[in-house]
């Protein structure tokens, strides 16, 4: 079982990537579960969504504790949320950043998203989108295939761009 | 077709597939992305129903009262404070006999107000004549509600069937799902007692003590009636979709010494505990509860029960615990977890199940003598 | 001169109360909406008329349910007829508890959804069915179980409530002109969407007068002007005839408020009030009428 927690705020997609993340590897022919953590939804506050993704059916429903994967889209929750909490010894971060940080020694990938997302004019009512670039990085790690998740931006977004900033985080992605 | 979507949308797919005549609704949450997909889809015209957006679920109910006693076939979904505004019209649909089919997407009652998943909200309607049953995952809500129709519709049953999913744990919660095509899966509905103005009739009118009795007893005749119905429909949507359901869902319970008994996602989660505690030499089993109305029979001979509720009838117990207590006369160990969207893990089912004590109950995370 | 049918549709051995204005209203009801017809009737006096089952005195079907619920259900069943292409007539036939007061949201929500069916009121200003209690129908001064002392409120004013969800079609009525309330259900059922009539419904034990006198309590109730018979179609209304010539030479009042027993003791102020409100009300009519409001 692969654990994964995504740390964004209201608005800003994070249940979206989640629900692609799990998309995309159920195209890969693997078993996944995408939910939120569901406080009072404001936009701006930060948020927490959880994917699973397995070889066979899964079958937990409570949150993820310990998670092999922490996905940060936006680096400003760092400042009130401690993103890197129960992450499992050896477990990667992905950061939404230009440069690179130290995360206590995680293995940390960074990837400018919210710079391709300006590059590629993806937005939504004047915010970058970040959930379709991000699938691009999360294929450069090898948690699911560039096919599966160009795949799982296409069945739920019909604008190329998407697919094309995926593409680019792809290639950006700095280990 | 393979697809990844949440227990509302899964929902949603089952009753397009199902085509019912008239769906009325009220939007609450965590319920409202139901009526929002159907909604959709009758405005785009991939479901030819009538929808009609009433102002509170006590006329949701009415109104599929009004539709269903046509001879149309009918469907709503509510939630929680919604279930319990049509309370009244609940008590009235399975009177009237008619096979409406609701989704009730579990959640907790106020005050205060919470939105996440709890059964009290269903099992407070256990004495309705509702058919119920509760699901465990997103597949599980969609070849329910398909299966609901052919059940609620058998001319053995006539009794409306309500379709319960979690909140947010399952009604929000993306996983796999095959969209079955449902072709002739579901038989046309023949509603033997529609109205007709050729054949007048007067329905519900006042009716006396012994009229009435035997009114009732002729549900409870078919509430038992139903559990072969039940079976067999879930035999054939096995042969002809490939996946098996039972009155009760088992798991791993053949040797077991312990069977955690819950319903929902926790009866899920039961599972992995179930894994764990084997590894642990424990010999555990899991029977998840699907159908509550009617009730299953268990078999837990010689086993000691643990049963998980995600519910509490105060004064009295938890209702799942008391009821097995009752019909297998067991001596289970009660836990009461989960209300209001408690986080409950395997981890701590199997905490539950190893330090067991039969016959007491335990408010998990709370201390409990008071 | 419109032909009132032969057929009944209200057969002997209803239970009714004897002199009762409701059951007398229902046989013209049904006389003009005809054998293609599903009666929806909400808890009030018409669901014990019918008899007991499995028996009933309605020749039409009649689907009995919830008191809150008849405008609601009569929406899911109108839909349901009209899918399967069922011309059938939709009647919400409620006493004026279910209406005023429990049923008010079913029946505003019905209406503002367009729903395709006849909503009638039929109003005897009281909770009949339990015995006599008051109702936001009851009017200022009446007596009754609940209010011992005269109501301290003046009736709710339905019809505005009705009319501001501007109905195709909308209409008051009585009994004790069965032609005119026959034209007026004939009419409100040649409409597509949702339409409304509201009968004063006199009531003998509710009232308090003799059995025999309910067709004379509706003719004073129009003639001295405390109820107008009147029309609102597509917006337009029509004050009808007896309720004209009321307004040009009405009969005292005082004969209507005497003959009941339920205004014994009411003072002269109140029913001044009542006055002052019935003819405000004909006032407005008539402008609305003439088409200066």
């Amino acid at each position: 079982m692969f654990e994964v927690r995504i740390h964004s705020r209201g608005g800003q997609g994070g249940v979206t990537a989640a629900r692609l993340l799990a998309l995309a590897a159920v195209r890969d022919g693997k078993y996944a579960t995408a939910f939120p953590f569901y406080g009072a939804e404001r936009r701006g506050a930060p948020v927490v969504s959880f994917v699973r993704i397995d070889d066979s059916p899964i079958r937990i429903s409570s949150q993820i504790k310990k998670p092999d994967l922490v996905i940060v889209l936006d680096p400003s929750v760092m400042d009130v949320v401690d993103v890197l909490q129960g992450l499992r010894p050896g477990g990667r971060v992905l950061l939404n950043a230009r440069e690179r940080r130290d995360m206590k020694g995680y293995p940390t990938f960074t990837v400018d998203l919210t710079g391709i997302a300006l590059r590629e004019k993806l937005e939504v009512a004047g915010s970058p989108i970040l959930n379709t670039p991000v699938l691009g990085a999360l294929a450069k790690m090898g948690i699911v295939t560039m096919e599966s998740a160009k795949s799982a931006i296409t069945e739920m977004f019909s604008d190329p761009r998407n697919v094309s900033a995926a593409e680019a985080a792809y290639r950006e992605l700095v280990a | 077709m393979l697809t990844v979507a949440t227990g509302n949308k899964a929902v949603a797919a089952a009753v397009k597939e199902a085509a019912p005549a008239v769906v009325a609704a009220y939007p609450i949450t965590p319920q409202t992305e139901i009526v929002e997909q159907i909604a959709e889809y009758v405005s785009s015209g991939e479901l030819k129903s009538q929808y009609i957006p009433v102002e509170s679920e006590h006329s949701a109910m009415a109104a599929c009262i009004g539709a269903s006693v046509t001879g149309a076939r009918t469907f709503t979904a509510t939630s929680s404070h919604g279930l319990h505004y049509m309370h009244e019209m609940v008590n009235w649909a399975a009177g009237a006999r008619l096979p409406i089919v609701m989704a009730n997407v579990n959640r907790a009652l106020g005050p205060g107000w919470n939105i996440w998943a709890e059964h009290t909200d269903a099992f407070q309607e256990r004495d309705s004549g509702w058919l119920q049953v509760y699901v465990g995952s997103v597949q599980e809500a969609f070849d329910a509600v398909l299966m609901a129709f052919c059940i609620a519709e058998d001319e053995r049953v006539l009794l409306p069937v309500m379709v319960n999913l979690d909140g947010f744990l399952l009604s929000h919660t993306m996983q796999p799902l095959e969209v079955e095509k449902a072709g002739d899966f579901i038989p046309p509905l023949r509603l033997p007692h529609a109205i007709d103005p050729q054949e007048p009739c007067g329905y519900g009118t006042l009716t006396g003590p012994d009229e009435y009795f035997r009114l009732r007893w002729d549900i409870e005749r078919s509430m038992r009636d139903a559990v072969d119905v039940i079976r067999g429909t879930q035999e054939r949507f096995a042969e002809r979709f490939g996946r098996k359901y039972g009155m009760v869902d088992e798991y791993r319970c053949d040797d077991a010494e312990v069977v955690v008994v819950a319903a929902g996602t926790l009866g899920r989660e039961a599972e992995v505990a179930v894994d764990l505690l084997r590894n642990e030499g424990i010999r555990a089993g899991s029977m998840r509860i699907r159908w509550f109305r009617p009730f299953p029979r268990l078999d837990l001979s010689g086993r000691d029960v643990v049963v998980i509720d995600r519910d509490y009838s105060f004064g009295f117990g938890g209702v799942l615990a008391k009821s097995i207590a009752a019909k297998e006369g067991a001596r289970p160990f009660s836990v009461i977890a989960g209300l209001g969207g408690q986080e409950v893990t395997y981890e701590d089912i199997a905490g539950f199940v190893r330090n067991r004590q039969p016959g007491r109950e335990l408010w998990f995370g709370v201390n409990g003598d008071v | 001169m419109t032909e009132i049918p032969r057929e009944e549709y209200i057969l002997k051995c209803t239970s009714a109360c004897a002199g009762c204005g409701d059951s007398l209203s229902l046989r013209y009801v049904l006389k003009a909406a005809g054998p293609d017809t599903v009666l929806v009737v909400p808890a009030c006096c018409t669901s014990v008329i019918q008899g007991i089952y499995p028996n009933t005195a309605f020749n039409v079907p009649v689907y009995n349910v919830a008191f809150a619920a008849a405008a609601a259900c009569a929406s899911g069943m109108s839909a349901a007829l009209r899918a399967a292409g069922k011309k059938t007539n939709v009647i919400a036939y409620a006493g004026d508890g279910g209406t005023v007061d429990i049923g008010i949201q079913a029946l505003s929500g019905a209406f503002e959804r367009g729903t395709d069916f006849l909503y009638i009121c039929y109003d005897n200003e009281a909770y009949g069915n339990t015995g006599m209690q008051r109702s936001g129908a009851t009017p200022l001064g009446a007596r009754t179980t609940t209010t011992p002392g005269g109501k301290m409120q003046p009736k709710k004013d339905l019809d505005a409530i009705v009319a501001a969800h501007r109905p195709p079609y909308m209409a008051t009525a009585c009994p004790s002109y069965p032609r005119d309330l026959f034209q007026k259900v004939k009419k409100a059922l040649s409409y597509r969407g949702p339409t409304f009539i509201h009968i004063l419904s006199p009531c003998p034990p509710g009232w308090r007068f003799s059995t025999e006198k309910t067709v004379e309590m509706g003719k004073l109730a129009v003639r001295t002007g405390m109820w107008i018979l009147y029309e609102r179609e597509q917006g337009k209304v029509t004050i009808n005839g007896p309720s004209k010539a009321a307004m040009v030479k009405p009969l005292p009042v005082g004969e209507y408020f005497r003959a009941q027993g339920r205004f014994k003791g009411i003072s002269a102020e109140t029913v001044a009030r009542m006055v002052d409100d019935a003819r405000a009300l004909a006032r407005r009519l008539q402008k609305e009428e003439e088409g200066i409001c």
